[in-house]
């Protein structure tokens, strides 16, 4: 058990989210609000992809700009798997589809990690700009194909008729979703710690740092930042795959760039580099979009100029903020 | 008569270049002097086309739309290096990414609130309005004529401005070596809100080129800014030379890929699946041929840093 | 500590804030629209026409008061979901309205009438929606996306061309759309293209399409993308010699000011325009002026007839919401003036119309409009009504 007299202040903002996440439900249905517990459910979900982001932007110091392209093919493997299980039909005539969670969720994650792997072979060999730009042009070149692949809708994009279906779970009911969502990014959150703290983070911090100085010293850096890249991707598709459940839809719209620039917004504004501080970001983003959109349809006027406050003063984001000096990374 | 159609394709695919290079080269300016990624640089091509269709419809006059679209873009483009940008120079690439990502946002709101959601109204110039026939049997439209001659233009100004000005080779010294000029005694700041208004004015000026060919509508900006990312890194970052090259490079593929795939497929598979294969092929061409250049050659065509 | 309770604080007027406040009274309906970014002057005019019914009636459709939510979706199909998500759960609105877009309404419009929600659609017709996909509680006020294509395609073949050059863009209602004109035209096809979503720069196409020598030019290039075409297509020098065929949503309001003389002389097809005569339209384009101080669209004209469309089924059950197929019937029934005349329910819920040729004019005033020429159908009915099974 803890002893809540000794709780420093990081463990004491860790302590009352996750109090909170896990109260919001029963809270929220008590209230009659129902709808919050799907606006709270694509915070964890989009918490998890922005985590993943960060495991590569804060951590590795590579700025990918097309983060939301693993995210998208990640949402697409459940969505055309589920209409190929609803309509009986095979995929590419191989192999049948599937609504099952324990099948698909992984299959996400293993086609988002494999397209990562495939992209961060190429684009890790450039670096700064170029980076960023190759990474962009990927997922401009993936929004394009899935726009013209009218098989799967195109730009229509695919409606599912359901979410996929989880042993001993009934993920149509929100609250139980909700959790299995909440369960996932803890989970993510828990490994990734884990795995900055290992020798692999140390070599990952170490290239971020001084990349030159890591390979004098015979890391194979470039196999490392590979590495780095498909876990990220991987997650993003997981994220992915269940922003698909949620919305039981999916459409190209979720790889156009503007949304990896979203993701990346939302990491930077929770504090980077700390993996779980994304998650507040994207908590403070998505409620700021809802009350600044409620408020005025020229809300974009107001979100770009904080844009950039945020980005000239507030650095450490809201979750530096919240955790005050000590809890820096 | 397909030799014809390819020559006039290769027509349009210079066109196209010239007009991506009129924007490529303000950007790659801006980055090789300031090390800057500036994502907003689509909002002022967009200022530019807002600013000379608006002179335009009220003087009646297209040249006054375009001489006004010039300095309008340099200004605000220059307000912005002051307020914004230049507290972000020491910043790293990421947050210039997002502040001018939050530029764009604020931009596009902002003209909407000043022109309305709806496209604007800018026709071509009475005297450029005709057709030439420089492919025979394919009447060209002379204005597309005057933007290629535009760009020619201003290529040659640009390589005269940095080969044979004091301007040019400061700009030219910043690129390889930033903090040697500084250090030399130079007004750095100035230098560099110069040349951002300089870039500035070529993207109003790109803007104002480009409002009577297409519509000028909020958000008009993004979807040529990718475009042009595409070409100076294609070219090399900091390059006016790449970013030349690389603007030819992506307007001949993109129009010849868009004119030629899906016929050229038709000659594998069946018309239906030749249009649909064609068609995406064609609009994924230009990043294939981006990915293509960064496996060969990572820093692109013309490294300008050492 | 009090960091956090301020931040309690904080957190709980958010949520006071979201939460729309619970009112008993009146029938509730959620407008989805957009109205920033991209494609905002569809949105903005459905709105206002939708609205436009509701000032007319004071406050009150077919009498009985309503209460009408708006928000914007940005034409992002994940933002319009999360709206609509909270309209059913949270507003627990009885009916809702106002996507402009196929893609957003495929996302949307399932969800929504499987929670027992009306929807009404003012504009989005994807076919899906018109056939497998059908719902009883789905209405759709405008068209099936393919009636405007068919149209012309029908009225490209009256008028005896027998070489046409089609083209769309690459996305499933620019295949749509060439596959519905294609299913009324009767002659060859000069050349099929498929352009890139979004493209600006058509020369190239317009290059290739001189080069294959056809009578006519039929296009679907909705938006911006239309505005750019025409305007290249006018100075290739081509308007003159090979005329142009398109469906209304190239040549509306929104578009004809900024494409300017490119436009003139186009023929285009369309359910509705200004000068159909009947007092419904006369009165909406007289009040539409007057409150607005702009000429109505399409657009706008749809959002009127939604609007409509519920003030009768409203009137009819005298706004009791409890009997869900007392309302639905009396939607379906569609007893209202349509500003368009000639208006009624096919089996599938989409119209059965009377589809008109419009050709752009200037008029007395100088500004360019359309004004109807022929009719090209006459009670015209959607292809997908047949795989509809409710």
């Amino acid at each position: 058990m803890v002893d809540l007299r000794n709780l420093n202040r990081r463990q004491a903002v860790h302590l009352v989210a996750l109090a909170a996440a896990i109260l919001l439900p029963p809270v929220v249905l008590a209230a009659d609000e129902p709808f919050f517990i799907s606006l709270a459910s694509r915070m964890l979900i989009y918490g998890l992809a922005a985590a993943s982001l960060d495991l590569i932007l804060g951590f590795g110091g590579m700025v990918s700009f097309g983060h939301a392209a693993f995210f998208g093919v990640g949402g697409y493997t459940v969505g055309i798997l589920f209409t190929h299980g609803f309509q009986g039909s095979e995929f590419l005539g191989l192999f049948p589809g599937s609504d099952n969670a324990l099948i698909v969720w992984p299959l996400a994650m293993l086609v988002s990690g494999l397209l990562a792997l495939a992209i961060g072979a190429v684009s890790l060999r450039t670096g700064g700009v170029y980076f960023i730009m190759i990474t962009l042009a990927f997922a401009q070149m993936l929004y394009f194909f899935f726009v013209s692949l009218e098989t799967y809708g195109g730009d229509d994009g695919l409606s599912m008729y359901g979410r996929s279906r989880f042993p001993g779970l009934d993920l149509s009911d929100d609250t139980s979703f909700y959790y299995v969502c909440l369960a996932l990014l803890l989970l993510f959150l828990w490994l990734g710690h884990r795995l900055t703290r290992s020798r692999f983070g140390m070599v990952i911090a170490g290239v971020r740092e001084n990349e030159r100085r890591m390979i004098a010293l015979g890391f194979p850096v470039y196999r490392y930042k590979l590495a780095c890249f498909t876990i990220a991707g991987a997650v993003a598709g997981l994220s992915g795959a269940l922003i698909a459940n949620l919305t039981e839809f999916v459409s190209p719209s979720m790889m156009v760039w503007t949304k990896s620039g979203e993701i990346m917004v939302m990491t930077i504004m929770g504090g980077m580099g700390t993996l779980i501080g994304p998650v507040f970001g994207v908590a403070a983003f998505l409620l700021m979009e809802e009350v600044l959109s409620a408020w005025t349809e020229h809300w974009q006027i107001v979100l770009g100029p904080l844009l950039i406050l945020i980005v000239l003063f507030a650095k450490r984001g809201i979750y530096g903020w919240l955790v005050g000096r000590e809890g820096g990374r | 008569m397909t030799a014809l159609l390819v020559l006039e394709q290769l027509l349009n695919g210079l066109q196209l270049g010239v007009m991506l290079f009129l924007l490529a080269a303000g950007l790659t300016l801006v980055f090789g002097i300031m090390d800057m990624i500036n994502l907003a640089h689509g909002s002022l091509y967009m200022v530019g086309a807002f600013v000379a269709a608006t002179v335009a419809e009220y003087t009646g006059s297209f040249m006054l739309g375009l001489l006004a679209a010039l300095p309008a873009a340099a200004l605000v483009g220059m307000a912005v290096e002051l307020i914004a940008l230049r507290t972000l120079y020491e910043r790293n690439h990421l947050d210039q990414v997002l502040a001018t990502f939050g530029l764009i946002l604020f931009f596009n709101e902002l003209v909407r609130i000043v022109w309305g959601p709806r496209a604007i109204f800018m026709d071509v110039p009475e005297a450029l309005s005709g057709t030439v026939e420089i492919v025979p049997g394919a009447p060209y439209p002379a204005f597309r004529l005057a933007i290629i001659a535009a760009g020619i233009a201003v290529a040659l100004f640009l390589y005269f401005l940095i080969t044979r000005t004091r301007i040019g080779m400061l700009i030219r010294a910043g690129a390889s070596n930033r903090e040697m000029v500084g250090a030399l005694g130079v007004d750095v700041k100035l230098l560099f809100t110069l040349v951002f208004g300089l870039g500035a004015a070529l993207a109003g000026l790109a803007g104002a080129m480009a409002g009577p060919l297409f519509a000028v509508e909020v958000g008009m900006g993004e979807g040529v800014l990718i475009l042009t990312f595409v070409v100076i890194v294609i070219g090399g970052i900091g390059s006016v030379r790449g970013a030349l090259v690389g603007a030819l490079l992506v307007g001949l593929v993109d129009t010849l890929g868009r004119a030629f795939l899906p016929t050229l497929l038709r000659l594998v598979v069946e018309p239906a699946t030749a249009d649909g294969v064609g068609a995406s092929l064609s609009s994924m061409s230009i990043y294939l041929l981006m990915v293509a250049v960064l496996v060969w050659r990572p820093r692109g065509l013309f490294p300008a840093h050492g | 500590m009090s960091r956090k309770i301020s931040l309690a604080v904080a957190a709980t007027a958010v949520i006071g804030l979201l939460a729309a406040p619970a009112q008993a009274e009146g029938v509730k309906i959620g407008m989805i629209t957009t109205l920033s970014g991209g494609g905002s002057g569809l949105g903005i005019d459905i709105r206002d026409g939708f609205e436009l019914a509701l000032k007319q009636g004071g406050g009150k459709l077919g009498g009985v008061d309503v209460e009408v939510i708006t928000q914007d979706d940005a034409r992002k199909p994940e933002t319009a979901k999360q709206i609509a998500d909270r309209m059913v759960k949270s507003d627990k609105v009885d009916i809702m309205t106002g996507i402009v877009w196929s893609n957003l309404a495929m996302a949307v419009v399932p969800g929504v009438t499987k929670a027992g929600v009306f929807y009404v659609s003012p504009n989005a017709g994807p076919s899906a929606l018109a056939g497998k996909m059908c719902n009883e509680n789905y209405f759709n006020v405008a068209w099936q996306n393919d009636n405007l294509h068919e149209a012309m395609g029908q009225h490209v073949t009256d008028k005896g061309f027998k070489n046409v050059y089609i083209l769309a863009p690459n996305y499933p209602a620019g295949s749509d759309a060439l596959a519905g004109f294609k299913r009324f035209y009767k002659g060859k096809i000069a050349g099929e293209v498929y352009t890139k979503l979004g493209q600006k720069d058509y020369a190239a196409e317009i290059s290739a399409l001189r080069a294959a020598k056809p009578d006519a030019v039929f296009f679907f290039l909705p938006g911006g993308m239309g505005i750019n075409f025409l305007k290249q297509y006018a100075q290739s020098g081509l308007k003159e010699s090979i005329p142009l065929f398109g469906p209304a949503f190239s040549f509306d309001e929104t578009i004809l000011k900024p494409a300017g003389d490119a436009a003139l002389g186009v023929f285009n097809s369309s359910q509705w325009n200004a000068d159909i005569d009947n007092a419904a339209n006369r009165a909406f384009v007289a009040d539409f002026i007057a409150e607005y101080g702009r000429r109505p669209s399409l657009y706008a004209s749809q959002g009127y007839d939604a609007a409509r469309l519920i003030g009768s089924a409203l009137k009819a059950v005298g706004g009791d919401m409890s009997d869900k197929s007392a309302f639905r019937l009396a939607l379906t029934k569609a007893e209202f003036e349509s500003v368009r005349g000639n208006f009624r329910f096919g089996s599938n819920h989409h119209p059965i119309q009377d589809i008109y040729v419009r050709q752009v004019y200037r008029d007395d005033k100088g500004d360019l409009t359309n004004k109807i020429v022929g009719k090209v159908f006459t009670d015209h009915q959607d292809a997908y009504a047949k795989d509809c099974v409710m």
